[in-house]
């Protein structure tokens, strides 16, 4: 047995890519260095042709890995923060992620991003702080949010063979999370939910680092209300099959999901529950607010981030209210 | 189809016979968008025909492109059959992107065509990931990006100048300065110049007549022929004009940015009758028919494909063949 950090997860994920495709390369800004972390020893394993450190040049440098991707190679990039997401919408969702369609499926666009540190990182105010994959599920590129180490190895290395562009959010708040590893690490699958704790009376959805709030308040209502927690894994394409089929043992729902409300990736899950599913009660969220910014303070900053305790109050209140 | 038309490039009647196909399918294409049988109109390339021929003519079928949304003669040049590329225009099964793309989006990757761009500069960066792939394979194909002179104001070109530079790739940008992002005068946006933009960057820049094919042809074999040897990136600035609008709505809503005493003074400079007055009388006649025939035969081509099964739109969506869920929920 062994301890894994999420980081170091991604590091062999990345390593493992890396010396299985010769195709594959990753390219980014200080990523040499390692100074992120995930790519840190790959420059002296696998030399500048397959780490390639970048000019801060976020909007050339993903333009160019999609030619490289439309050239037979498979580009890995790893960007610092997750607002630089937003430097690169247009290469990503305008280029990237339409180049199939638009030439008829004469190519796809192999891209992965990954995007260690997204969402808040304690004080790094409102520039740093986004956690922005609601936008990608939205506008259809795939979307990942890994919640543990061994599901971050597995699912980058997912996205790295999957012929399509998709985005890896690593959350800032699970970098640091240690699992205990005494398994093989394997490839998960894109698209598949993982039920980490099952439950009768309430199904939680959460994504990424609310996994862990998750499965903290179902621990302590334990005897008091069966909770089930479910994590999607994938944000798109989503594994609706397993939350009906979770809403079939429980029939109540709360979504914790850390983007903002309006147009969330939350608010798409209880949409689709609501039209689709077996709900015994009304579903809940717990977001951020709409449009949010998060502030510096600390104090502040974690004011608008969903947490433990709303999640508490909001499972007990949704197997309170049934519908009326 | 690649091999005869890039190789019929090599030429003057060769060059004379694109230069010719391409003023053809463009009037062609826009009898065709009056007609409705291409709807959305397009972006005409005629009186710029100079500048894709040239710059291709000086190209390998290896070699890669990346196009803009004034795209059809860059795709003609590169090699693309003028009946898919028509029938991709008009939106139908038999199209180069099975009409999915449409005019703004026309590629054949098989030509190393990376697709024609409706986003003004996107095509530069992707040239240069297509460039440092094919080098980082140890093969010597070069990437143009072709970019009108709007794209001069795009960040994200000025990034990758710097990236091709400080990497030294081999890929050529091939600036078609036509005087006009849309309807805003290049004279009144476009600070310094496109070569100084360039030298910048340490890249060596020439101003090249994008009215001669013989200059565009010989700019860029010099450029190309560095890049293979390892000497980098190049920058060529045609000036150019197009001859018709921004694009095809542009007649009906009567827009006037440009004096007719202007057109006229560009129209003098017809690259087509440039070509055509280095050749023999008869011999010019022979290739105008046999164009002719050709378009005809693009245009049969195009008009008896089938439109594709609305049932199939979110085909290729994903190169996985995801299905995503249906929009409404029955």
């Amino acid at each position: 047995m062994s301890k894994l950090s999420y980081t170091k997860a991604l590091n062999r994920a990345l390593g493992d890519a890396l010396a299985e495709d010769p195709a594959v390369f990753v390219l980014g800004e200080d990523i040499g260095a390692g100074l992120a972390g995930p790519t840190l020893g790959l420059l002296d394993r696998f030399g500048p042709g397959r780490v390639v450190d970048t000019p801060l040049s976020e909007q050339a440098f993903t333009g160019m890995a999609v030619g490289a991707a439309l050239a037979g190679r498979r580009p890995v990039i790893e960007f610092q923060i997750p607002a630089l997401l937003f430097l690169v919408f247009e290469q990503l969702v305008n280029q990237a992620h339409k180049f199939s369609l638009m030439t008829g499926g004469q190519t796809g666009v192999p891209l992965t991003c990954l995007v260690p540190g997204s969402g808040s990182r304690d004080g790094w105010a409102g520039q740093h702080s986004d956690h922005p994959y609601s936008l990608f599920a939205h506008a259809g590129v795939k979307t990942v949010v890994p919640a543990t180490p061994t599901d971050a190895y597995g699912l980058l290395l997912s996205a790295v063979r999957d012929p399509d562009p998709v985005v890896v959010f690593a959350p800032a708040a699970l970098l640091g999370v240690r699992e205990n590893v005494t398994w093989e690490l394997a490839p998960v699958p894109l698209g598949s939910a993982r039920v980490h704790r099952t439950g009768t009376d309430v199904t939680v959805v959460a994504v990424g680092h609310l996994v862990h709030e998750a499965l903290a308040v179902a621990e302590e209502l334990a005897g008091e209300i069966s909770v089930e927690v479910l994590d999607p894994r994938t944000l798109h394409p989503f594994d609706w099959a397993a939350l009906a089929a979770s809403l079939e043992r429980t029939g109540r729902l709360v979504v914790i999901d850390d983007s903002n409300r309006s147009c969330g990736i939350g608010a798409e899950i209880l949409a689709t529950a609501a039209e689709e599913m077996r709900l015994i009660a009304p579903p809940r969220r717990i977001t951020r607010p709409d449009g949010a910014v998060l502030p510096f303070a600390l104090g502040l900053d974690r004011a608008l981030q969903p947490g433990r305790d709303q999640l508490l109050h909001a499972v007990r209140s949704v197997v309170k209210n049934p519908w009326r | 189809m690649t091999d005869r038309q890039l190789g019929s490039l090599e030429s003057l009647e060769g060059r004379y016979r694109m230069l010719r196909l391409i003023r053809g399918f463009e009037q062609l294409a826009l009898g065709l968008v009056k007609s409705g049988a291409i709807t959305g109109g397009i972006h005409p390339y005629i009186g710029q025909e100079a500048v894709a021929v040239g710059v291709c003519a000086a190209l390998r079928p290896q070699d890669r492109i990346t196009s803009t949304h004034r795209g059809h003669g860059h795709v003609l040049a590169k090699g693309a059959d003028p009946g898919r590329l028509l029938a991709e225009l008009c939106g139908r099964v038999d199209g180069l992107n099975q009409g999915r793309g449409g005019s703004m989006h026309a590629a054949d990757l098989s030509l190393g065509i990376l697709g024609a761009n409706g986003i003004v500069g996107a095509g530069a960066p992707i040239a240069v990931g297509a460039a440092w792939a094919a080098r980082q394979a140890g093969e010597d194909r070069v990437a143009v990006s072709f970019f009108g002179d709007g794209a001069l104001n795009q960040g994200v070109l000025l990034e990758s100048l710097n990236l091709a530079a400080m990497w030294q790739l081999p890929v050529l940008f091939v600036c078609e300065n036509n005087g006009y992002a849309t309807t805003l005068p290049a004279a009144t946006a476009v600070a310094g110049s496109g070569t100084g933009r360039a030298a910048g960057f340490g890249i060596p820049a020439v101003e090249v007549d994008g009215m001669d094919t013989e200059a565009v042809r010989e700019a860029t074999a010099l450029a190309v022929r560095r890049a293979r040897e390892g000497g980098g990136p190049a920058f060529l600035e045609c000036r150019t004009y197009r001859f018709e609008g921004h694009h095809t709505m542009e007649r009906r809503m009567k827009l006037r940015y440009r004096s007719p005493e202007e057109i006229e003074q560009w129209r003098a400079r017809d690259p087509l009758e440039r070509a055509a007055a280095a050749l023999d009388g008869g011999r010019r006649a022979a290739i105008d028919t046999e164009v002719e025939a050709e378009l005809a035969e693009a245009e049969r081509f195009a008009l008896a494909s089938g439109h594709p099964d609305p049932a199939g739109a979110c085909d290729h969506l994903y190169a996985d063949g995801l299905r995503p869920r249906a929009g409404a929920v029955a």
